[in-house]
């Protein structure tokens, strides 16, 4: 790779940053400081970006319509201490003049309600105190996660600095089979970078299977770039991402698009027609093998939902395998939809009542049970197939449980079975 | 500066949901969440860093979540130092502005046996281990976070910084 090459190759990260930092071009290594157009706290992160705050000693925020503050990690608060971290967010944000603000009832998971709600913007830099906030470069944004401290000093300017990284192309042909989805791909993606495959860099997603995937789909891959230590997981924006955001026009978003192959520190090639479904087996999300490789063992708790895969798409393939069927006797299935809207839009579709007619409960939006605070907490020996994100030591609750990640479809089928089951041996 | 205390070796991948479980995020105050670094290895971890420590540990450490309850834990607790191989970077980011050092040191884990009395001198880049009498060299972490770390975090630069405009 020539990083000393005199014609500006760029991609569309590299265009991002140095929109966002009043340069001609920037290249991988260096230092820019960016203006955000967006910055995201929940009710964990928010708290301890509060308190950074306050020993600032400022009175006003930069601006308080580009900060956007949404609860989800206690939705509702589990306990008093909770209750009063997020009785301190409200308080800040009455003080503030915060109108991007979704309590308990209005919003549900961040990286969902961010787009949903208009947030995100092709070409946007956007930071969140949440690691997954790389979510959004579904939409052809540069968006990443950032501690709190971090974030009190965004509060405080409106801008941060970044080190350029340098990108990995994962490029990705062909037509998925039926019940194989975005969550397979980006398993095996993860499996073949490994857990720090991606530290410092970001990881663009190109390919025919990419376009022709929804934003839903382009979510999932984003939203697991972290798990590889991405700084971001980018998709150029196009026609479908227009149509979600309400645009009249794709063209705007013409000028972010990469210049080709030498944009990139490395291509790695997916033909996505001969993909299983993936899974990735504890205690790491890049321990990913095809699930024909996968012993069958016995489900204890199922858990549809999260950041990654909670969205009204995933409801639907997971209740249109669960329809007319039965949870196993000795497994549950607990369903968490990502949002308030995604909530909305199950139950118009009917497939809220699918999922509780087959045995399984249905919870309102929210981070709980992904993290191990509530709404489902993992006990020890328990196993536990997931359509999350993090299958670490302890991460739903006991260390001694154990947690395999999978496709929403998987999940279903597993739930029916009680052992982890190829969804394609079900229909 | 140069920090110097016993070493607490751990391996690769230390991620932040064993360093500090989730069901502590509720907390916020230092003197709570650092009972409970590194809990996720073993309930009382954290009685190992009483008296002052470096944790030396392999790749990627901090990998998972953006929780700077763990970096913070980790301070608390008394770990004056992370030496890892290499560091997921928003552990990194959260380390420097909460004013823990953290320095990417390739090949340290064989350098350094677990209780090893060590010193790391932050701006040279020079971690010396004291009980075996060797010593290796890495980059130094970059001055403009070097000038972060001596103000004792990013809040207190940047109060610093301000003052100066």
């Amino acid at each position: 790779m020539d990083w000393n090459r005199s014609e500006p190759v760029v991609n569309i990260i590299e265009k991002i940053l140095a929109r966002a930092s009043d340069r001609e071009q920037v290249r991988p290594g260096e230092i820019v400081e960016a203006r955000i157009n967006s910055a995201m706290v929940h009710d964990i992160t928010g708290p301890l970006t509060v308190e950074s705050w306050k020993k600032l000693e400022e009175k006003k925020v930069w601006d308080p319509d580009r900060i956007v503050v949404v609860f989800d990690h206690f939705l509702p608060p589990p306990t008093e201490q909770a209750a009063k971290l997020q009785k301190m967010m409200r308080d800040f944000v009455d003080e503030q003049g915060i109108r991007n603000f979704y309590d308990i009832g209005r919003g549900g998971i961040c990286h969902q309600v961010m787009p949903e709600k208009g947030h995100v913007h092709p070409g946007d830099v956007i930071v969140g105190a949440d690691s997954h906030t790389c979510t959004y470069g579904a939409f052809g944004a540069f968006s990443t996660g950032i501690g709190s401290t971090e974030m009190a000093a965004v509060f405080a300017t409106g801008h941060l600095w970044f080190k350029v990284p340098r990108t990995i192309r994962v490029n990705v042909t062909g037509s998925f089979a039926p019940f194989v989805m975005a969550k397979d791909l980006i398993l095996q993606v993860l499996g073949k970078l490994g857990v720090s495959g991606a530290n410092y860099r970001g990881i663009e997603f190109t390919g025919q299977t990419v376009e022709d995937m929804s934003i839903g789909g382009r979510m999932t891959l984003c939203n697991m770039s972290i798990e590889a230590g991405a700084k971001t997981g980018v998709v150029a924006p196009d026609a479908k991402t227009a149509e979600y955001l309400g645009a009249s026009s794709s063209n705007s978003f013409e000028s972010l698009r990469s210049d080709g192959d030498s944009a990139y520190e490395r291509t790695i090639e997916i033909d996505s027609s001969t993909l299983s479904p993936q899974v990735a087996r504890p205690h790491s999300p890049d321990n990913v093998a095809p699930i024909e490789e996968i012993p069958e063992s016995r489900v204890d708790q199922a858990f549809l939902g999260s950041c990654t895969n909670g969205r009204t798409e995933d409801l639907r393939i997971a209740a249109k395998i669960l329809d007319g069927k039965r949870v196993h006797d000795h497994t549950r299935l607990i369903v968490t939809p990502a949002s308030q809207d995604v909530y909305q839009n199950c139950l118009e579709e009917g497939l809220l009542e699918i999922f509780t007619q087959s045995g399984a409960i249905v919870t309102n939006p929210g981070c709980g049970i992904c993290i191990g605070i509530h709404l489902g907490v993992l006990a020890p020996g328990d196993v536990c197939v997931s359509s999350s994100n993090r299958n670490f030591v302890g991460r739903m609750g006991s260390p001694q449980a154990k947690i395999f990640l999978a496709s929403p479809a998987t999940v279903a089928a597993s739930a029916i079975t009680g052992r982890i089951t190829d969804p394609r041996k079900l229909s | 500066m140069i920090v110097k205390a016993r070493a607490v070796k751990l391996g690769d991948n230390v991620d932040t949901d064993v360093i500090l479980p989730g069901k502590y995020l509720a907390l916020t105050d230092p003197t709570e969440l650092r009972e409970h670094a590194m809990e996720g290895l073993s309930p009382g971890f954290a009685s190992k860093f009483v008296d002052g420590a470096v944790i030396v540990a392999g790749e990627n450490f901090g990998q998972g979540s953006s929780r700077e309850h763990a970096a913070i834990a980790l301070k608390a607790a008394a770990v004056e130092c992370v030496v890892a191989e290499s560091f997921a970077r928003i552990f990194y980011r959260n380390a420097i502005n909460i004013g823990l050092p953290a320095v990417e040191c390739p090949g340290i884990l064989t350098r350094v046996a677990d209780g090893d009395q060590v010193s790391v001198d932050l701006e040279q880049g020079k971690i010396m281990n004291l009980t075996t009498g060797t010593t290796a060299n890495t980059e130094p972490i970059p001055l403009h976070l070097q000038q972060v770390l001596n103000d004792g975090g990013i809040i207190e630069h940047l109060k610093k910084k301000r003052a100066h405009q």
